[in-house]
């Protein structure tokens, strides 16, 4: 049993990570703790890639003497990518948020309410 | 230089145009170029589409022979989507520039670089053979369409765009831990590569994860119901030039993706074999076609009414993939094609009429039919495409749709087709009326309020949309002919 958590426990940790980002985005309708909330769930993703790229035994990925067995650099590329897009999105997120506090004066999802029932501007 | 060097500039030449329009000073020269980027992107996409034969055209980038480097690698599939996503962006922008003038007089020079990064972001997504690079790709069009949908004047733009990129975020992690579980399994990103080897390893639970998690990821991006949240307030609060863009190209790219996970990488053995997928898309679709429709029919907002109508769309187009016939991934892949022309002359018709009223309430179309006969015969006849009137383009779509369903046995669904469309002419029917049966609107002092009829500017890139409805509405040998080469080719995939 206690193999089963300690032998995959990046797995355990980016489950939970995933669970509580999850979650947060959906329960908070504050549209900072949404965001975050969303950096958490996709960090996670990142914490899955990386544990994949692991090889048990493996030394860094530079060829010198006496070294045969590598981790794979290959996640980590793609997760260096996939951590641009994130602050990207992070970045769009939060302006987004800067332009509707100064257009509705609250970033509170329940104090705005459903846009389309909004009546239309003159 | 040959056919596949050529294919890759479908995609580098918006993105590297886009990043030469930002630095464009005024309005006029941006818009030149960007509408030069998307012309030379339609044409490159027209001839990879009339150049290509059995074999797919592949590009290997750097030089690195795949499965090490990324690779484009275009089929008659992929040809056909290139050249609808291109085909569309220009229309928009031979629509758009005098809409673009009104709705955002300043800073037209990143409006446009934002949205030709959208529309390389989308033709990367169809072109490439590399499930990572679709996930870049994604990327790169879903964060410039949050910017685009924010851009105008409406402040619940800036709502609509939030809810649109938690959801689409969301969406588009889903399919990285997707990309990932395979990736986990077969230690391969390259498409052709996957499907190689994701049969040794296919009895296992994390495929079948990596599986589920694209399928519903790009569930998401499809807008397909109940997942459909972002879409309507998306359309209905962007600029309109946004709103004919996406209408047509979006969720259609996210189709064919769907398809190519469907059909290439997982094969469609494994795909509608080792899950019921075929009966969960069905049960989807048909809810999107029925909940879409149906809330059209009752939507005060016509932009919204419209939106909610592409949400029954993308029923039907899921409809002909759930058939899992040759006939019905026809049906889907020429509804792509009709679907995109119908919706993009529909957008253009309200984005006409707003040009001049400036709402796109229902309220504001009444008696518009007198004052602007030219757009609203427009919408009408474009209106006619979308109920599946013969002789309009959408006529063949529903058509091919009901062969497909006859030849699966399923006669209900026949029925069910006919009821949507009904349920369409009921909607497209309150507008019309709204614009020609109702009294025109008053202002405060009680006097008729009188709109000139629309620009020639916009009315007639919307004439030859509309024209265009009917054009392949009777001669329908480029379409069908087109979607019939793009369904043999996913399904060849797995022959």
């Amino acid at each position: 049993m206690m193999d089963v958590v300690l032998s995959y426990f990046n797995y355990w940790v980016v489950i939970l990570l995933m669970m509580i980002g999850f979650y947060g985005v959906i329960a908070h309708g504050n549209m900072d703790k949404k965001l975050m909330a969303l950096g958490l769930f996709q960090t996670s993703v990142f914490i899955l890639f990386i544990s994949a790229g692991k090889v048990i035994g493996g030394a860094t990925p530079v060829i010198r003497d006496g070294v045969s067995v590598f981790s794979n650099p290959l996640p980590h590329v793609l997760i260096l990518t996939a951590i641009v897009v994130g602050v990207a999105t992070t970045a769009v997120g939060l302006a987004l948020a800067v332009r509707i506090n100064e257009a509705y004066g609250t970033i509170e999802d329940d104090l705005i309410g459903d846009p389309s029932h909004e009546p239309e501007e003159p | 230089m040959t056919l596949a060097q050529w294919m890759p500039f479908i995609v580098l030449v918006p993105m590297i145009t886009s990043g030469l329009v930002a630095l464009l000073p005024g309005r006029n020269l941006p818009w030149l170029m960007t509408f030069l980027a998307a012309t030379a992107s339609t044409g490159l996409s027209l001839w990879v589409l009339f150049g290509i034969d059995a074999e797919p055209l592949r590009y290997a980038f750097g030089n690195w022979p795949p499965p090490i480097g990324i690779e484009y690698r275009v089929d008659a599939a992929n040809a056909w989507v290139a050249f609808i996503v291109s085909g569309i962006a220009m229309a928009a922008l031979l629509w758009g520039r005098v809409s673009v003038h009104q709705e955002i007089p300043e800073r037209q020079n990143i409006f446009y670089a934002l949205f030709l990064l959208a529309l390389a972001g989308l033709l990367g997504i169809t072109l490439t053979g590399d499930a990572f690079n679709v996930f870049v790709f994604l990327e790169i069009s879903s964060l410039s369409t949050y910017a685009l949908i924010a851009f105008g004047h409406d402040r619940r733009g800036l709502l609509a765009a939030f809810r649109y990129l938690i959801m689409g975020t969301i969406g588009a992690t889903f399919i990285l831990i997707g990309i990932g579980f395979l990736y986990m399994m077969t230690g391969t990103l390259n498409m052709a590569d996957l499907a190689e080897r994701i049969p040794a390893v296919a009895d296992t639970n994390a495929v079948r994860a990596g599986f589920a998690f694209i399928i519903v990821g790009l569930g998401l991006k499809l807008a397909l119901l109940p997942l459909h949240l972002w879409l309507p307030n998306a359309y209905a609060f962007a600029p309109n030039v946004i709103t004919v863009f996406l209408a047509g190209t979006a969720t259609k790219v996210a189709l064919y993706v769907m398809l190519r996970f469907i059909y290439t990488v997982f094969g469609g053995d494994y795909s509608f074999g080792a899950v019921p997928l075929a009966t969960l898309l069905m049960i989807l679709a048909i809810a999107g076609m029925v909940v879409g429709s149906w809330v059209a029919m009752f939507e005060p907002n016509l932009k919204r009414l419209l939106a909610y109508s592409s949400v029954a769309q993308v029923g039907y187009l899921v409809l002909g993939v759930s058939l899992v016939s040759l006939i019905g991934l026809t049906a889907t892949f020429v509804h792509l094609f009709n679907h995109a022309l119908m919706k993009a002359a529909l957008f253009m018709a309200l984005g006409t009429v707003m040009y001049r009223t400036g709402s796109a309430r229902i309220e504001a179309f009444y008696g518009v039919g007198r004052q602007m006969p030219w757009t609203m015969t427009a919408f009408a006849l474009a209106g006619l495409s979308l109920i599946g009137v013969p002789t309009t383009a959408g006529f063949i779509s529903k058509w091919y749709l009901i062969l497909a369903a006859m030849e699966a046995g399923l006669a209900w669904l026949v029925v069910l087709i006919l009821i949507t469309s009904f349920m369409a002419v009921y909607y497209i029917w309150r507008v019309i009326e709204a614009a020609w049966f109702k009294p025109a609107q008053t202002d405060a002092q009680g006097a008729t309020k009188v709109f000139r009829e629309a620009p020639l500017a916009l009315l007639i890139p919307l004439w030859i949309m509309v024209a265009l409805n009917f054009y392949f509405g009777l001669e329908t040998s480029l379409s069908l002919g087109a979607a019939e080469q793009a369904a043999q080719a996913l399904l060849g995939a797995f022959k």
